[in-house]
């Protein structure tokens, strides 16, 4: 993306129905910085974007993390922002987060704007069971995953 | 490794100019940074450079342009947010250019 | 749509993850290490069996006969390259599960 093409040249053509789908933990590998980094790209094209953490890709979302000993980068705090980038679905699978213990507590807050509700502060992260995010995965039309 | 020189302190850059380290960031840096880039700061200058420093204090990312816009939006007024006042204040792109002076890293999918 | 798995199910839990989401109507696809899964006499064979039921479940036969396997669950497909081709062109979307 360059800096030229933005916001008052939006992206023409179809908008599609994109899923991408984390299901590894956050600092053991690079896959989950990679996803993030996609994401905010993909941000800049006005897609349809769901955002679905199972398995250990719902560990991505946990709150509270402080990387400073590890001496890596704390990217925890960048799916925050992911509310500013008009992200406003993150679903989390149910079954993942009952099997390691998580509640919806234990997770970061992510705030979008609802254009279609006068600008209203919603939450975007929600727990979805196991069976409504397979029935969202159907209906997508491209699935990125790691 | 090329390096700006601040009261007497090599600080690494890499070869478009951005910091190797973000922590070794200080006004006077900016002021060196800017002057590089041939650019007069005034206090609108200022305020979207802390305005930057401050979001990625929070984010961990530089934002993006139109994320940016609609926050100086928000903060500034509608006359400030918008792309051709941060484009007047950084000719060469308010995400490329003010991130530089920020001492923050180039945005993520800018080329 | 489509689920790819070309993961071992004994090294992770990528098939088993697939299966949970797996709906009826839809296939996957054992490529790679995810052949497999494809396998009688595992911990897993009951689950595949009970899966064919609603879900078409296929394995590349190349990627079996590279393994030294041919001992496949019974209702699993075995296809070829073209196989692999036409299940990618009439399922959409394709999830890969890494």
């Amino acid at each position: 993306m360059s800096e030229e093409i933005q916001t008052e040249y939006e992206t023409e053509g179809v908008e599609k129905k994109f899923m991408f789908l984390n299901r590894k933990a956050p600092y053991g590998t690079i896959y989950a910085l990679e996803m993030l980094e996609t994401v905010l790209i993909s941000a800049a094209f006005d897609q349809d974007v769901t955002l679905v953490f199972m398995d250990d890709g719902v560990y991505q979302l946990k709150k509270g993390c402080d990387t400073k000993a590890v001496n890596m980068k704390n990217f925890s705090a960048t799916y925050k922002a992911l509310g500013d980038y008009d992200i406003s679905r993150l679903f989390v699978e149910k079954e993942s987060m009952d099997a390691r213990g998580l509640t919806i507590d234990d997770l970061v807050e992510v705030i979008f704007e609802d254009e279609d509700d006068d600008w209203a502060e919603k939450p975007a992260v929600h727990v979805k069971s196991r069976d409504e995010i397979a029935r969202l995965m159907e209906e997508q039309d491209v699935i990125i995953s790691a | 490794m090329a390096a700006y020189e601040v009261n007497g302190k090599s600080i690494e850059h890499d070869e478009e100019g951005y910091l190797e380290d973000i922590g070794e960031w200080s006004l006077d840096l900016a002021k060196i940074i800017a002057k590089e880039e041939n650019l007069e700061m005034t206090d609108e200058h200022w305020d979207v450079i802390n305005y930057l420093r401050e979001y990625y204090d929070e984010y961990q990312i530089a934002p993006a342009v139109r994320v940016l816009v609609k926050a100086i939006k928000k903060k500034f007024g509608p006359e400030k947010g918008n792309n051709k006042y941060l484009y007047e204040l950084f000719p060469y792109g308010p995400a490329k250019q003010a991130c530089k002076i920020a001492g923050l890293p180039k945005p993520t999918g800018c080329v | 749509m489509l689920h790819l798995v070309n993961k071992s199910p004994f090294e992770r839990g990528a098939f088993e993850s697939c299966l949970n989401m797996a709906r009826k109507g839809s296939a996957i696809l054992l490529i790679e290490d995810g052949v497999y899964a494809a396998l009688k006499n595992t911990p897993f064979e009951d689950k595949v069996s009970a899966a064919v039921k609603d879900i078409r479940i296929c394995v590349l036969g190349p990627d079996l006969a590279a393994r030294g396997v041919d001992q496949v669950i019974e209702g699993v497909e075995v296809v070829d390259y073209g196989g692999f081709v036409d299940l990618t062109v009439d399922h959409t979307p394709v999830q890969s599960w890494l």
